[in-house]
C-alpha cells in the first residue's frame, strides 16, 4: 500500500482555497489548513469592535472553511516577522500600501519552514493566473515559487493545468487531469465548480480580507510612519488605525475619536497609553491624543473632541483631560467647535 | 494558573480574534490528554472561533457562555488526537 502524502493548503478563508484544498482532498491526499495573522487581517475585528455590527456573523472564515472541508487549522501569528514584508517589500506596493507579492512570497516561505518541520510534502494555494493584477499573474508564479523556497513542491490546484507539472504532479501524488485550468479573473469559473460540490455558503470579502488595499486604511498609515519620521510599528498601533475618526489638527499630533459604544471600549483599552478626553456634562466619545501635545493642545482637542459629543451644540461642554500613565485628570469647560472649524484636510 | 478545580486558566482578554485563538492553541500544546482548560476572552468573536478551532483539532468543548458584558468563558478538554 502507498504511503498517504501530506499536504498544507493555505487557507484565507476565501473560496479559491476552499476549492483549491478540496481538489486534493478528493484525490485522497491528507491536508491539513494554515492561515497566517498578520496584523492586518479584516477577518473580525472591526465586526468585534463595533456595536452597530454586532449582529453580523463573527465566524472566523478560515476556521469555518476548515470545518466544512474536515481539516485541521493552524493559525500563526507573524505579526513581527511580518513588519520587514510590510516596511520594505522587494517587488513594492500595489494600488495602495499592499505589498501583495512579497506577501504570497512570504507566506508559502512560512508554509515551507512549517511543511518541513512537520514532514510534509508539497504546499498547495488558491492563487489563479490572471486573478489580481499584481500578485498572481504568469509571470509572477514562479517569483512566488522560487523566492519562497518552496520551488516545485507548491501546488496550484486551480490552474495547475496552466503551468508545468509540480513535484506532486510528477510523482504522481496527485493526478494532473483531476485539477484545474481556471485562468482570469472571473470567478465564474471557481462558482461553478463550488456548485458541482454542493458548496453554497463562502466567503466574498468585497474589499479582500487584507487592510493594506483598503485605501483610507493604507492614508492612515502612511500618516503614522510620516509623522513619526520612521515605518516602524507595533501590532497596537496598526489596530488603532482601524479604530474612530482619526483628525490630524497639527502636525505634532492627531485625535482618534470613538465613533460609537463598541469603538470607545475599545479605546478604553488604550487609556493608560495615551493622553486622553472625556466629555462629562454630556454624553460623547471617548478621545486619545496621539503625538506630543502640549496643554493647549490638549485644550483644543477637547474642543475638537466636543464638536462629536450630544453637547455640539452647547455654549460650553465639560471635559475631564486625563494624562497617560495614571497621571491626574483635570476638568475644564471648553467650547465646542462649530461645524466647520473642522476642515475636511484634518481628516487623515 | 489552575483554578479551583484544577483546570488550566488562561487570559485573553483584551485581544481580538484570532489571538485568543491562538494564544489558546499555545496553551493547548503544553498539557496532556484529558486536562482541563479554561478561557477568558472580551472579544465576542471568541465564543464562535474557540469552540470551532476546537472542533478541527479534536478538543472538547464542555462548556461555552458569554455574559451579559460580552465576557466570553470557554471550557476545554484536550483531545488526544493531536
Amino acid at each position: 500500500m502507498t504511503e498517504k502524502r501530506k499536504a498544507l493548503a493555505l487557507i484565507s478563508g476565501g473560496l479559491d482555497s476552499m476549492l483549491a484544498a478540496k481538489a486534493v482532498l478528493e484525490q485522497g491526499v491528507r491536508v491539513e489548513g494554515i492561515n497566517f495573522f498578520t496584523g492586518f487581517c479584516v477577518e473580525g475585528h472591526t465586526q468585534a469592535i463595533r456595536k452597530a455590527d454586532r449582529d453580523k456573523p463573527k465566524r472566523n472564515n478560515a476556521l469555518w472553511v476548515a470545518e466544512q472541508l474536515g481539516i485541521p487549522l493552524h493559525i500563526e501569528d507573524v505579526v513581527e516577522e511580518y513588519k520587514r514584508v510590510v516596511t520594505n517589500p522587494q517587488y513594492g506596493y500595489g494600488a495602495n500600501l499592499n505589498p501583495c507579492l512579497d506577501c504570497k512570497v512570504f507566506m508559502v516561505g512560512k508554509a515551507r519552514e512549517w511543511i518541513e518541520q512537520h514532514g510534509f510534502d508539497f504546499i498547495l494555494t488558491g492563487e489563479v493566473i490572471g486573478q489580481r493584477p499584481k500578485s498572481q499573474r504568469k509571470a509572477t508564479m514562479p517569483v512566488v515559487a522560487e523566492d519562497s523556497g518552496a520551488s516545485d513542491r507548491l501546488l496550484r490546484p486551480l490552474c495547475a493545468r496552466n503551468l508545468e507539472p509540480t513535484l506532486p504532479e510528477r510523482e504522481g501524488w496527485v493526478d494532473r487531469e483531476q485539477l484545474f485550468g481556471f485562468h482570469g479573473r472571473s470567478r465564474k469559473p471557481q462558482m461553478e465548480l463550488a456548485r458541482r460540490w454542493g458548496i453554497e455558503d463562502y466567503s466574498q470579502p468585497a474589499g479582500g480580507c487584507c487592510f493594506l488595499t483598503n485605501p483610507q486604511y493604507s492614508a492612515k498609515l502612511q500618516d503614522l510612519w510620516s509623522h513619526r519620521g520612521t515605518r516602524e510599528y507595533e501590532l497596537d498601533d496598526i489596530m488603532l488605525l482601524k479604530i474612530g475618526r482619526h483628525i490630524r489638527p497639527r502636525e505634532h499630533y492627531k485625535l482618534i475619536v470613538s465613533r460609537e459604544e463598541g469603538e470607545t471600549r475599545f479605546l478604553e483599552g488604550y487609556r493608560k497609553a495615551f493622553p486622553h478626553i472625556r466629555t462629562i456634562s454630556h454624553s460623547g466619545p471617548l478621545t486619545l491624543v496621539d503625538g506630543q501635545p502640549d496643554d493647549s493642545d490638549l485644550e483644543f482637542a477637547a474642543r475638537v473632541s466636543a464638536r462629536f459629543g450630544q453637547g455640539r451644540h452647547a455654549e460650553r461642554v465639560e471635559v475631564e483631560i486625563v494624562p497617560p500613565h495614571g497621571g491626574r485628570a483635570r476638568r475644564t469647560e471648553v467650547e465646542p467647535l462649530a461645524e466647520g472649524e473642522v476642515p475636511q484636510e484634518w481628516y487623515v | 494558573m489552575s483554578d479551583a478545580t484544577g483546570a488550566h486558566e488562561l487570559d485573553a482578554s483584551g485581544l481580538l480574534c484570532p489571538l485568543p485563538v491562538i494564544r489558546t492553541a499555545r496553551r493547548v500544546e503544553t498539557l496532556a490528554a484529558g486536562e482541563t482548560l479554561v478561557v477568558h476572552a472580551s472579544d465576542p468573536g471568541a465564543a464562535h472561533d474557540i469552540p470551532a478551532w476546537c472542533r478541527v483539532h479534536g478538543h472538547q468543548v464542555l462548556a461555552c457562555d458569554t455574559d451579559a458584558e460580552d465576557r466570553v468563558t470557554v471550557r476545554i478538554r484536550v483531545g488526544g488526537s493531536e
